[in-house]
């Protein structure tokens, strides 16, 4: 996946609380490979459109809540999103997006336009604002190394091959029952 | 002497195996659900040229693609077919146990896991579905994930997580005649927020849940993701072991199971980061009337008025949602027509939901289309093997074949534009059950009622 360090861009604003994955990626859409493009799907039945060019997306309160669908992830991404940026986030469309490179920053941002371009500085934790401002704003460490890096977490984990047999050996003792009975 | 843990924090410390500073653990999972939209996590794993690393962990079933009709016909759409056929591919090359569409055991992932003895309290249960949360009504800590993550967990049986808070709501009291989990839920979520619980696992506690059966455990805990949640438990006890004993995947020695599954519950003096009560006797029978489920009144109460409400952004919520559904401030919620019902979903399509569905419907027609779609195979035949299917049909509603169907309108299952929509599922959002679709959640007894009566209806009233 593609590395994020630094993103100017300009920003689309859709300033609606409990934007869901639903309302995102329609699921009549979800049965198509990634190969095709999700972004002819995003936001397909709601009357908000993308404007071309915008790399930032500004939502509302529990951005992305719902359904885990992935494909609300791979829509945005296709379409050139690099970074949503709103007050809250849906637990795992949060996760979902840090799998794909595109950055969720929590913030509440007052007073930004549609068109205003930004920069979202990964590695100084902040947003400059149109007008000159600069907000901070706090990332889980993990996940902010994970798209510093732009690497994928089975390689990470792979790493840890050892301590996962070890534990998988005591807990197959521990809990014996665990283990699924063979048909 | 230890210091006092939640149940959460109990399975947590048991499955972590390694803690990094920056606070990434990196969690054993015990169980992995996949269904046909896995398709995206078996493609990644592919293109790494990876393979699973514990094949006997992970069970796949056909539901959000699957035909409510005609079974013994191939499947009409060829896109809805492939999409079935290719979960069985995947399956097979991988040396997955598939609950396939000509399987006996298929179901709903939520209702066909629990209901073969996979889902056992103590353990960690993922699938590329946020409903997953179900399962932590046996005290599992089982939460949906992407599908990324999904491959993550088919290539290392693990997966990286951040702790997430704990947060408990105790239920105290007995729910009134006539009032179900459902109810309860709607209640739950209308009062923290559909946000509420964001970055929070939910231990739902007190005597209210402690008195509900399994059936009912599920649909509180199904919903838990609809107020934010990560995920939702309850703590297992002699209700929960007395349910799983006999189940397909049950454990062989279930006595040392059970005997360790007694030392899950959250111990005297476990502190949570955040509490809440209700009073299970306040709750009323609850629907929904605009489009997430927080927007969610008890049924003798009418839709809100924008007007009233002194915060702009929140007035303009109210409206948007308002709009949406086609409502009028002021309106009554009892007597709202509606077009169709909806008798399904991993929220409410066990025995216990279409038994009582069944009772309200029981001699009497429904004055609106309807479907009823049994959560799993051994439902559907439990169902009716007592005669329910017939209840249905002598009423008018149409009885389907297990799967998802109008929850989520994959399987073409949709509800027209503009039409009223009395569901037992979990989603009122906007295009959830199909472009323009209008959706009002309630409990399987109330669904029943507005099928009697084509309009919202309080089934106290109704109700023998």
């Amino acid at each position: 996946m593609t590395p994020f360090t630094v993103l100017t861009a300009p920003a689309a604003v859709l300033d609606r609380a409990n934007i869901d994955t639903d309302q995102i990626i329609p699921a009549r859409f979800l049965r198509h490979k990634r190969s095709v493009g999700y972004q002819k799907f995003l936001f397909a039945d709601q009357d908000f459109r993308l404007p071309p060019g915008a790399g930032i997306l500004i939502g509302g309160a529990n951005f992305g809540c719902g359904s885990s669908r992935e494909g609300a992830v791979y829509a945005l991404v296709d379409a050139g999103v690099r970074c949503v940026i709103a007050p809250s986030f849906g637990d795992i469309f949060a996760g979902n997006a840090a799998q794909n490179g595109l950055l969720t920053v929590a913030l509440a941002l007052e007073g930004v336009r549609d068109g205003d371009t930004l920069t979202v500085d990964l590695p100084a934790q902040t947003v400059l604002l149109p007008h000159g401002g600069t907000v901070a704003f706090a990332i889980d460490p993990f996940r902010r190394q994970r798209l510093l890096e732009g690497s994928d977490d089975i390689d990470l984990t792979l790493a840890h091959a050892g301590e996962i047999a070890a534990f998988e050996a005591r807990d197959r003792a521990a809990r014996p029952w665990v283990a699924v009975r063979a048909d | 002497m230890s210091a006092p843990r939640t149940l959460f924090g109990k399975l947590w410390d048991a499955h972590a195996i390694v803690s990094r500073e920056d606070g990434a653990t990196l969690l054993w999972i015990d169980r992995n659900f996949v269904h046909e939209g896995s398709f995206h996590s078996f493609d990644i794993l592919e293109y790494g040229g990876r393979r699973l690393r514990r094949p006997d962990l992970t069970f796949g079933v056909a539901d959000h693609y699957v035909p409510s009709h005609d079974r013994a016909r191939p499947i009409g759409d060829p896109e809805l077919a492939e999409m079935v056929a290719q979960l069985r591919v995947n399956a097979a090359r991988h040396g997955v146990t598939l609950f396939g569409l000509d399987d006996p055991r298929q179901g709903i992932v939520h209702v066909a896991g629990p209901e073969q003895g996979l889902t056992l309290p103590g353990s960690t249960i993922v699938c590329g579905d946020s409903h997953t949360s179900t399962h932590g009504a046996f005290g599992a800590l089982a939460f949906g994930i992407g599908a990324s993550e999904v491959a993550h967990v088919l290539a290392t049986q693990t997966l990286w997580q951040r702790r997430p808070r704990a947060m408990r709501i105790r239920v105290e009291g007995m729910l009134g005649p006539h009032v179900a989990g459902k109810d309860l839920i709607l209640a739950i979520i209308a009062r923290i927020g559909a946000g509420g619980a964001v970055g929070h696992v939910i231990e739902y506690a007190g005597s209210a849940i402690r008195s509900l059966g399994m059936e009912a455990r599920m649909t509180v805990c199904n919903m838990s993701i609809e107020a934010g949640a990560r995920a939702g438990m309850i703590a297992p006890d002699e209700t929960t072991f007395a349910w799983l004993a006999g189940r397909p995947y049950a454990p062989v020695d279930v006595e040392a199971a059970v005997a360790a599954w007694r030392s899950l519950p959250t111990d005297d003096g476990a502190v949570f980061d955040r509490e809440v009560a209700l009073d299970a006797a306040v709750v009323a029978p609850t629907v929904t009337w605009g489009t997430t489920p927080e927007s969610a009144l008890p049924v003798t109460e009418a839709v809100p008025d924008p007007s009233a409400e002194p915060d702009a952004a929140r007035r303009m919520r109210i409206a948007e949602q308002l709009a949406y559904m086609g409502l009028t401030p002021g309106t009554r919620l009892d007597g709202l027509p509606v077009d169709r019902v909806f008798i399904g979903s991993c929220t409410n399509a066990r025995l216990p939901d279409l038994r009582a569905a069944a009772a309200v419907l029981r001699g009497r027609r429904a004055v609106v289309p309807g479907l009823v779609v049994p959560g799993s195979g051994p439902v559907k035949r439990a169902a009716e093997a007592e005669g329910l299917d017939r209840v249905f049909r002598d009423s008018g509603l149409v009885w389907g074949e297990p799967g998802c169907s109008m929850c989520v309108g994959m399987n073409g299952d949709i509800v027209p534009p503009g039409e009223r929509c009395a569901a037992t599922s979990n989603r009122n959002f906007p295009g959830r059950q199909g472009p323009g679709a209008r959706t009002h959640l309630m409990s399987p007894a109330m669904a029943a009622a507005a099928a009697v009566r084509g309009a919202i209806t309080d089934v106290r009233r109704l109700a023998p």
